[in-house]
């Protein structure tokens, strides 16, 4: 269909890294974490199983775009979005992101010592996370979380992903007119100054962390410059949730097809009922669309070499904002086309749409995303 | 022939340029937005003209086979005249039912004598071709079509009266779906597809008027009509499956058109430059924080369209369901474009209430016209609803 004058950039590729790539990570994602899995570790403490997360390390995953010298494999970002996208179909859920994003934010700002340090261990599988939310706003322009000129912090980071496991922090401070960022050690804080959050999403961990004058030294702040290196990886952190929350949409419409094509009610399959045919097939279209986007939007990250050039600004904020939209959609029409059935906990259906309560939120809703696309592609 | 990155951006360049000397100047009358709209004689002329023009430049039909007329070149080549024909908003190509349906179909499965005889005209514009699907009673239902054909000698005597039959009134050929066994096992099973000549005794066509007011389509009555018993296409009975394919073909779920040319492009771009002028509250529209974001999502849209088209070429990445993106084209475009244009009348204030041929109408009413005649696109080829089935149960493998 021609119907469109698109002048934008549309380019597509799927590299031989990714595919290599895919095929493992579907391979692993379906081995290691089926339904009955997930399940399992929805009332776990961590929410994950450390000898799967080793495995995820000895793959490489974890080090896949740090540096050679620092203990990666320096694959351009593209490689990390078929592995969101078969974490997200299988609902398997580990620090995965936050270390990942966490290591990008110090390979892109952090000095020489703090990469040294940082990046090899993050590669080796310690667990990394960004603390930068001081309540609900993802949009926040000045933080909460004070950093004085003689080094005390003072603030309460919410949300902060893995907070009960990791043993990095970037912490997001605000120092007079400057954002700051600055890393601190796990063996640094009081076991009190951490608590954790009970999630809509349990396949999910998340926490608060509490720092009360807490002292940090010279070397534990990052660069002035990390504070814009942040806002890429803000975008980069929304891409990676759009392109698992489309894995998960997948997997919310295999079980809903699933279901329309056993359960019968007045002698009819109900998947005949087009009361339910059609918004299915508008949540393959959403979803589609949207894994479109993503993959458009990897493209281009590969193409810069990780540079946020204004086209992949636009496709990093319209993947996850089409991706939230397709998740949601599809995690609420399957609680309702399983009848009595999708109101129970049981029913497969409440993990997708608590998983799209979530994700929506996490690195931006859709709303959020809009508005700041709207000065770009308006103009 | 070459395809490598440069030579493509040559010729890119080649047919831009061809285009800006070539695209007529505005005919002072108003142009079809679609092939499906062409209601006057005058638009007509105009645009066998074009087609013609378009023809002898070499920038039609690039990719069918030089022997019957067409450029023997590969398919990109075509696809690049289609996006800049799309990118200049020159008239559109409008011999579409031959360029994009019947061609590729004869192309494929007609006789050597059949592609000597149709496939030059359909190119040239000199033969117009209808299609002759739709009847009064049964539209979606198509297989339950009942017009019928009943052989006798070498003729066949069509009787029945098929509906919506755009260029009925023009065409030269139609292709004709007619019923040749009323005893069929199957309502499928009894049904021949032909290349009807429309010029025959017993055929004749009342025009339509459509809701913009213009017409645009016919009834055509089959009254005792004799067509020669050559013009069967494939074997008798056996017609649905040929039907099926020029759907196909319609739905745009396979390539081989000659162009795919047949919308005028409606930017969103035109949009956005509406929403700079249009007032609300004393402010450009484009201002309105409301109206930027409804505009955005309008464009997450628009590029999820055209991103899935890319999609559709790696195989790797449509892994789930393969059919999905090649059945749903049709479906997310033609929907995506009745909410826009309906969108866009919303945000003109009192004057959305104006219409086309009051000078005051914004854009001389071309977003009132384009909406209502985005049903075309909603209803013909397939209505929405039924696009959504056939998506649920070839794509989904939902039951029927
Ligand atoms: C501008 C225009 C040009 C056209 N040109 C041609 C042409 O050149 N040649 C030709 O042969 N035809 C042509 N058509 C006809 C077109 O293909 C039919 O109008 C279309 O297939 C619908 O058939 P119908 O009009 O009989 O509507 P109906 O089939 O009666 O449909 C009425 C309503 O019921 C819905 N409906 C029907 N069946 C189902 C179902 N199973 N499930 C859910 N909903 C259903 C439809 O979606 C629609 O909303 C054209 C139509 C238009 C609007």
């Amino acid at each position: 269909m021609t119907f469109i004058n698109i002048e934008a950039n549309t380019d597509m590729r799927f590299s031989e890294d990714q595919q290599m790539i895919q095929e493992a990570a579907r391979g692993f994602c379906q081995d290691k974490s089926d339904i009955e899995a997930v399940r399992k570790l929805l009332d776990s403490e961590t929410g994950f199983q450390p000898e799967i997360w080793q495995e995820m390390v000895e793959l490489g995953w974890l080090g896949m775009c740090i540096d050679e010298a620092h203990g990666g494999s320096a694959l351009s970002l593209d490689c990390l979005i078929p592995i969101a996208e078969s974490m997200g179909r299988q609902l398997l859920a580990t620090p995965f992101f936050a270390s990942t994003l966490a290591a990008q934010l110090i390979q892109r700002a952090g000095s020489e010592a703090q990469k040294t340090r940082y990046l090899p261990m993050i590669a080796s599988g310690t667990i990394a996370t960004l603390a930068l939310l001081d309540n609900e706003d993802w949009g926040a322009a000045l933080s909460k979380c004070n950093l004085s000129a003689d080094g005390k912090i003072n603030g309460r980071k919410v949300l902060v992903e893995a907070a009960a496991q990791a043993e990095i922090f970037i912490v997001l401070c605000q120092q007079g007119e400057q954002q700051r960022l600055v890393i601190i050690e796990r063996s640094e804080l009081d076991n009190s100054a951490i608590e954790t959050h009970t999630l809509i999403d349990e396949t999910k961990r998340a926490g608060i962390v509490s720092l009360n004058d807490f002292s940090i030294s010279e070397a534990q702040l990052m660069p002035t410059s990390a504070a814009d290196a942040l806002a890429d990886v803000k975008l980069i952190g929304a891409l990676l949730i759009a392109a698992e929350s489309v894995g998960s949409t997948a997997a919310c419409l295999n079980l809903t097809v699933e279901y329309l094509n056993t359960r019968k009610q007045f002698n009819k399959l109900i998947g005949s009922y087009q009361a339910l045919k059609h918004p299915t097939v508008d949540m393959l279209n959403m979803m589609e669309g949207a894994r479109s986007q993503v993959y458009h939007a990897a493209t281009l990250l590969a193409d810069s070499q990780g540079d946020i050039t204004r086209d992949a600004e636009i496709a990093c904020r319209m993947s996850k904002a089409s991706a939230n939209d397709a998740l949601l959609f599809a995690g609420d029409r399957a609680v309702q086309f399983h009848g009595g059935m999708g109101f129970t906990y049981e029913c497969d259906a409440q993990l997708y749409i608590r998983r799209a309560q979530w994700s929506q939120q996490h690195y931006g809703d859709s709303a959020y995303h809009r508005k700041r696309l709207a000065p770009l592609i308006l103009a | 022939m070459q395809t490598d990155a440069t030579t493509l951006d040559a010729f890119r360049a080649e047919v831009s340029q061809w285009l800006i000397n070539n695209i007529p100047e505005d005919p002072g009358f108003l142009l079809p937005q679609s092939f499906m709209e062409v209601g006057s004689e005058e638009q007509l002329e105009f645009l066998i003209a074009w087609q013609k023009k378009v023809y002898e430049a070499g920038y039609l039909g690039m990719a069918w086979p030089k022997e019957y007329g067409g450029g023997g070149m590969p398919q990109v080549y075509q696809n690049i005249v289609d996006e800049e024909l799309m990118n200049h908003k020159a008239p559109i190509i409008f011999n579409v039912i031959g360029l994009g349906w019947a061609g590729p179909l004869i192309l494929d499965m007609g006789t050597e004598e059949e592609k000597q005889k149709y496939i030059k005209g359909i190119l040239t514009a000199d033969d117009i071709w209808c299609q002759g699907f739709s009847e009064p009673d049964h539209g979606s239902d198509l297989g339950n079509a009942q017009t019928r054909a009943v052989r006798d000698g070498d003729d066949y005597i069509v009787n029945g009266s098929k509906i919506w039959t755009t260029f009925g009134n023009y065409a030269k050929y139609m292709i004709l779906l007619a019923r040749t066994n009323p005893d069929a096992p199957s309502k499928y099973a009894g049904l021949s597809f032909f290349l009807s000549p429309m010029h025959a005794d017993g055929i004749s066509t009342t025009p339509i008027q459509k809701i913009t007011g213009e017409y645009g389509f016919c009834q055509t009555f089959f009254d005792d009509a004799r067509i020669p018993a050559s013009c069967l296409m494939g074997e008798e009975n056996q017609g649905w499956k040929v039907a099926m394919r020029t759907l196909e073909y319609e739905r745009s779920v396979h390539g081989g058109q000659a162009s795919t040319y047949k919308f005028l492009p409606i930017a969103m771009e035109d949009l956005l430059h509406s929403c700079k002028t249009i007032e609300r509250d004393g402010k450009p529209l484009l201002e309105d924080p409301v109206v930027q974001d409804q505009l955005v999502q309008f464009l997450i849209e628009e590029k999820s369209l055209a991103l899935m088209k890319e999609r559709g070429d790696i195989p790797e990445l449509c892994t789930d369901y393969p059919f999905s993106l090649a059945l749903s084209g049709k479906l997310i475009a033609t929907e995506l474009f009745r909410r826009a244009r309906q969108y866009a009348v919303s945000l003109q204030g009192a004057k959305g209430g104006l219409y086309v041929g009051d000078n005051m109408a914004i854009e001389g009413g071309q977003w009132q016209r384009g909406y209502f005649n985005n049903f075309s696109a909603t209803i013909g080829g397939g209505t929405s609803q039924v696009q959504a089935n056939i998506i649920a149960e070839h794509a989904l493998g939902l039951p029927k």
